[in-house]
């Protein structure tokens, strides 16, 4: 059984047919050959694959594609290119949040939304206060990129690189 | 994976006839797909709702809150009214997972998560639950992180959602669709099931049944605690976890509603461990008689012999915690 | 042309006479941009879509035979193109270094989890499921060893070792420490799975794959394969982390081949999460037992380390615990044993810092100790233990500011503020605490090859099958490359990972920087002597600045003086400084820890590494080096168990959930500083490993401050909180 789905990524549409169990992940890793988003362990466990679907971060190899018709779909790969960095992608890179380099694109898709989340007043398990606002610390973006492990160990430099394209401006 | 027909749910009529026809619902699929992978689900009909109306979250006519099933754990935990009225249940949400799972594991789907008991996981392993009849490999095994209440000598898993901690501190009640067009309406206390002699039954839903919304009584008030216990300090599942809703009034506890995580097959909550500090001064002595009565039929079973001292200091921990905001 | 440097006498410090001010500086990863987009391929990646794709089918016994693989119904199954079940499969992958093949033939079952059968299918989809369905019938054996208590210890005689009478001074001592500790299996958990795509064209083989160590792999490849060296290619540009668990051919490689082989197509093989657990390396659990005897003042006056450790039978490898014991602190008496069990687990390989990072956790742990038993400072009680020459073999040490480390180390972290009995200091419900360990890690130099070509219009290249696997090769070979040429950075392109390059280290052991790097200067320098000759001038005459010659005091372009490309290929081997000294880099951790004195959870707050490991190439990516291992070094501490079901050997929780490797919450900001120093005995460059001893003690300073914090030792890693849990106070 093949199904037909049809998937805006990076602002342009993609026509899949494929089997039903091709994960999101994996019809853009090898059918699209967008391969910028990782696959880790492919159970959500690690935050590799995270793209940004509909304006949110989710866990792309949590998903089937099939299930995303329609869907407005960002990778790594439509945040910023060699040239033409996003202000987070340029922080990663001088504050060295990465060192293999695989768990990067989903850190960086996974910081992008969730200083949007952040902008939007949404509180973290960390936050004092649920209610009131959440500045943002480094425990506050420690707990919030939570779900992009980073074997590398490369976190003190994830924190500095966030936190610096946030006070920067716009990412 | 095995194969399977994907269809995609045009009503909650259309789901519940597909799903008695034996399809499996697929909302978030976080959990779903990550046992189908490992063909410890392998359904061969999918039946996806997520394009259902069933993500809104509206207050009930009695002042409650009733959430829609497909309600993503992020929009549940950061909605203004359950951060102010529901405290417990954000801090529940929020302490679970990770900003990717939350933003697509609906509210349905974590009430119908299965537990993470290793042996489960793996289908080379005899499970009761999974494969009934086979036998319990956790009992004897690795079992750090599951049962010591609830139990029974054919399965000693978890179920290790936060949210629906939460939900049973708060009485919350699950709203369900069935293949007849029916819709019911039970506590939730009454939705998970012990293992028993039939482990890989775990809730009281018939084939069709369809979560529709989970519905919250008015807002209890109090002081709302949620404190989770874990092996890393975050994107791990509970060890211990206590939900806890309490008032104080001249200097006694008026009310608390307390349910816990990690201890056993369902959330957990007991009737006698309210009663014995309802009415009392808080004190550590009555703190301790709660955690007596809690405790009093636990069972470890090895590596996880641990949790019976780590869930009484936990308990009265977030008792004294609470007393102390309260008053 | 070719130049050669075999390391026999120290070495001038020629590269820092070059003051061009680019090795050493802060500089930005070269290839991050590339990383940061998406845009850097790894190994799973390279292919055109047209590949089958392989899953593996595994052992679900811990040993015996595969009497029946049911073949017929899975070649029966949608897209299933090949089920490879050849004799040539791998057991497990083969050992850092090892240049053969490891133990092969998926008949013999040694481990639960061993890749039995590779079912190749048009699809991922179609293959996993195949796999997953592949029935397999085994005859079992009754025999089979799944813990280490089951099989009795092999004694490895060379590690046996009695100098002078320990038992004679633990009875004479003033302060004896004698203690058993243990640590349990761990994984490397590299965020890229193990991955090949296998591309035959005729009798010859591209292997893209993921390895740390190239040259060592084509070899390990062909032997597997029963084919000619030469007729294998291995490309791995991009690593996505290692730390041990790439450093030999493994399963998927050698299942990628065959398989390609068979269908005359491209094969690629990733293996899943869980495989990546159960069928690639772990590091072995140890059980050790230390004991320190000291007389009134806290010196040492014997020491004894004693660990037993697994692997599966027929593996060479066995966790060398005590290497740092050796070399580190004083005593006159000393006594080592080394017993290794023979058990049906996952190979046991080397993981990042082998040997250190288990071996020191217990050793610091046990320093630990003696200071608190005999009442003196644990910065103290280290300062001194310092021995003047290698205790054992009374050679000179080569460059260490070991004792710097400690006491600068400690006035910027603040050590003097501890109070030294636990239990004391409390911030609400958490209890606080300060606690210190040594770092050591021997360092070694490894043959390496490279190719430098200095280009007619005034650009370099660098050309080696040297990795980086995150630790900052692109970046440091370009560095080196334009300190020595005189050249602006992004003038100098530097190309790695595939075997078509000369050979170099690999990335190991920490020795890759420094062996690769000394190739790099090796032919840099000759190619400045080349540049001297055709000038008619002598090579330290020569300045080379911004791309320019300056002679006469006239400054001009290289490209003006070059009418062709200068390749020299450098070739460095280690030789008599290896010998004639002991040559390791020191350091020391403190750390601050909050332990709930209601759960038992630790929370690492604070954490200060302070380091001399020679010249350090680059800062920047020293220091993330240094993180890396430090954190490795909590995760050891706090959370870390691969965990062995007690009936079977089996890893219950291979994967990333229940495998808990530290996340983002909880690491605080780390401090890491490095001290100036220069090692003329290690390689031209002066420098010293740095990516293996960030974790080397890290630990045993999180325990220690968990000993200060609460009083409670624990011995049994990691300190999880129920290990805690019953030393707390009443709440």
């Amino acid at each position: 059984m093949s199904l037909h789905t049809t998937l805006w990524i990076n602002g342009e549409t993609y026509a899949l047919d494929a089997d039903p169990r091709t994960t999101l992940l994996d019809a853009i890793r090898d059918h699209f050959n967008l391969t910028g988003s990782k696959k880790g362990c492919d159970h959500g466990q690690c935050g590799a694959c995270t793209m940004i679907v509909n304006g949110r971060r989710i866990n792309s190899c949590l998903t089937l594609a099939c299930m995303h018709d329609g869907d407005e779909i960002t990778t790594i790969e439509g945040l910023g290119q060699p040239g033409a960095m996003s202000a987070l992608q340029e922080a990663f890179v001088r504050h060295d949040g990465f060192q293999c380099g695989y768990c990067t694109p989903g850190q960086v898709c996974s910081a992008t939304a969730m200083l949007e989340e952040v902008s939007q007043g949404w509180p973290s398990h960390v936050s004092e206060d649920l209610e009131g606002p959440a500045p943002l610390s480094e425990a506050e973006i420690s707990e919030r990129m939570s779900g992009n492990l980073c074997r590398c160990s490369a976190y003190p430099g994830i924190v500095n690189a966030i936190r610096d394209a946030a006070e920067g401006g716009t990412t | 994976m095995r194969a399977f027909d994907y269809a995609r749910a045009t009503s909650a009529t259309d789901a519940t006839a597909k799903a008695a026809a034996g399809a499996t619902i697929i909302a978030g699929g976080t959990n779903l797909l990550d046992l189908m992978k490992l063909e410890v689900m392998a359904p061969e009909q999918i039946v996806d709702i997520n394009r259902l109306d069933m993500n809104r979250i509206e207050h009930t006519e009695s002042g409650g809150l009733r959430i829609g099933a497909l309600v993503t754990n992020s929009d549940l935990a950061v909605h203004p009214v359950v951060r102010r009225d529901y405290a417990v249940l954000s801090r529940a949400l929020l302490a679970g997972a990770s900003g990717q799972l939350r933003n697509k594991a609906t509210t349905g789907g974590n009430l119908l998560q299965r537990t993470r008991c290793g042996y489960f996981y793996d289908t080379a392993m005899p499970c009761n639950k999974r494969e009934p009849g086979t036998g319990c490999q956790a009992r004897d095994g690795f079992n750090r992180i599951l049962a010591i209440l609830g139990t029974s000598e054919h399965c000693i898993a978890t179920h290790p959602s936060d949210m629906a901690v939460a939900m049973r501190a708060l009485d919350a009640e699950v709203e369900i669709e069935s293949a007849t067009g029916i819709a019911r309406t039970i506590p939730l206390v009454d939705l998970h099931v012990l293992p028993g002699e039939t482990p890989h039954i775990e809730t009281t839903l018939d084939e069709g049944d369809l979560i529709t919304a989970v519905i919250l009584p008015p807002p209890p008030g109090g002081v709302h605690r949620y404190r989770k216990v874990r092996d890393r300090s975050s994107y791990a599942f509970a060890l211990v976890s206590v939900a806890a809703v309490l008032r104080i009034e001249s200097g006694k506890i008026a009310s608390c509603a307390l349910a816990f995580g990690g201890l056993a097959p369902k959330p957990w909550r007991v009737a006698k461990v309210e009663d014995a500090l309802t009415g009392q001064e808080p004190s550590p002595e009555i703190f301790d008689k709660a955690a007596d009565i809690l405790l009093a039929d636990a069972k470890g079973y090895g590596a996880n012999d641990f949790k019976i001292p780590l869930a009484r200091r936990t308990l009265k921990a977030v008792l004294r915690e609470s007393v102390e905001a309260a008053q | 042309m070719t130049a050669h440097l075999k390391l026999d006498k120290p070495q001038s410090d020629r590269l820092g006479d070059m003051a061009q001010g680019v090795i050493g500086r802060e500089t930005p990863r070269r290839e991050g941009p590339l990383k940061v987009t998406g845009r850097a391929p790894y190994a799973a990646e390279v292919g055109d879509g047209t590949e089958a794709v392989g899953v593996f089918a595994r052992a679900t016994i811990a040993k015996g035979k595969v009497t029946k693989i049911g073949l017929d119904a899975v070649r029966a199954l949608p897209g299933v193109c090949a089920v490879i079940t050849d004799e040539r499969l791998l057991r497990n992958p083969a050992q850092g270094t090892a240049n053969t093949a490891p133990v092969q033939g998926g008949r013999d079952v040694a481990y639960f989890g061993q890749p039995i059968a590779l079912v190749v299918a048009e699809t991922y989809e179609q293959a996993r499921h195949a796999a997953h369905g592949l029935e397999i019938a085994y005859d079992a054996a009754e025999d089979a060893a799944v813990t280490p208590e089951d099989a009795e210890p092999e004694s490895l005689e060379s590690k046996q070792i009695d100098i002078g009478d320990l038992d004679t001074a633990m009875s004479h001592a003033a302060h004896s420490m004698d203690a058993t500790y243990t640590t349990p299996s761990q994984n490397s958990a590299a965020m890229e799975p193990h991955a090949s795509i296998a591309v035959w064209k005729g009798d010859e083989l591209t292997l893209h794959g993921s390895y740390q160590m190239l040259k060592f792999n084509r070899n390990e490849l062909a032997d597997s394969l029963g084919v000619d060296p030469e007729k294998v290619q291995i490309k791995s540009p991009y690593v996505g982390g290692g730390f041990g668990s790439k450093l030999g051919i493994a399963p998927e490689a050698v299942g990628a081949a065959l398989a390609a082989k068979e269908l005359g197509r491209a094969v690629r093989v990733v293996l899943t999460r869980p495989q990546v657990f159960e069928a690639t390396m772990r590091r072995s659990e140890t059980r050790q037992r230390v004991r320190l005897a000291a007389d009134a003042d806290g010196k040492l006056t014997g020491i004894g380390h004693s660990a037993w450790v697994s692997n599966l039978v027929g593996e060479a490898f066995s966790e060398p615990v005590a290497q740092a014991t050796h070399f580190t602190y004083g005593g006159a008496n000393r006594s080592y044993r080394h017993l290794i069990h023979r058990v049906n687990r996952t190979c046991a390989g080397s993981m990042r810092a082998p040997g250190e990072a288990v071996g020191m956790l217990a050793l610091e742990n046990a320093m630990d100790e003696l200071a608190h038993a005999a009442g003196v400072d644990p910065v103290e009680l280290r300062l001194k233990n310092i021995p003047d020459r290698h205790p054992e073999d009374d050679k000179p040490y080569s460059s260490r500011r070991f004792a710097d480390c400690l006491t600068e180390g400690a006035r910027a972290f603040g050590w003097h503020k501890r109070n030294p009995t636990p239990g004391q200091t409390r911030d609400g419900e958490w209890l606080i605490g300060l606690g210190m360990a040594s770092a050591a890690r021997g360092n070694i130099l490894s043959e390496s090859h490279a190719r430098v070509t200095l280009h007619s219009d005034g650009t370099a290249t660098v050309e080696t099958d040297m990795t980086d696997i995150g630790t900052g090769t692109y970046t440091i070979l370009g560095q080196i490359t334009a300190e020595m040429l005189g050249l602006p950075l992004d003038r100098v392109n530097v190309a790695l990972g595939d075997t078509a390059f000369p050979p170099a280290s690999g990335s190991g052991g920490s020795w890759g920087a420094g062996s690769s790097g000394s190739a790099v200067f090796v032919a840099c320098q000759n190619i400045r002597a080349a540049l001297a000759e055709k000038l008619g001038m002598e090579e330290d005459q020569l300045t080379l600045t911004e791309g320019s010659v300056i002679r006469n005091n006239t400054r001009e372009p290289l490209s003006a003086v070059l009418d062709d490309d200068l390749t020299v290929e450098g070739h460095i081997e280690p030789g008599d400084t290896s010998e004639e000294v002991q040559q390791a880099a020191f350091g020391a951790h403190f750390a601050e820890v909050a332990v709930s004195a209601v759960t038992g959870e630790t929370r690492v707050r604070r954490m200060l590494g302070c380091f001399a490991a020679g010249r350090i190439l680059n800062e920047q990516t020293a220091r993330s080096q240094c993180h890396g291992g430090m954190i490795f070094g909590i995760g050891a501490a706090l959370t870390e168990e691969l965990v062995h079901d007690p009936r079977d050997g089996h890893i219950v929780n291979h994967n990333l959930a229940e495998y808990h490797v530290p996340v983002n919450l909880d690491i605080p900001q780390l401090e890491v500083m490095f001290l100036e120093e220069r090692d003329a005995h290690a390689n031209p460059l002066q420098s010293k490993g740095i990516g293996e001893l960030g974790i080397s003690g890290a630990g045993a300073a999180v325990t220690n401050a968990i000993f200060n914090a609460t009083g409670v030792r624990v011995r049994d890693y990691p300190a999880t909180l129920d290990k805690v849990l019953p030393g707390l106070p009443d709440i």
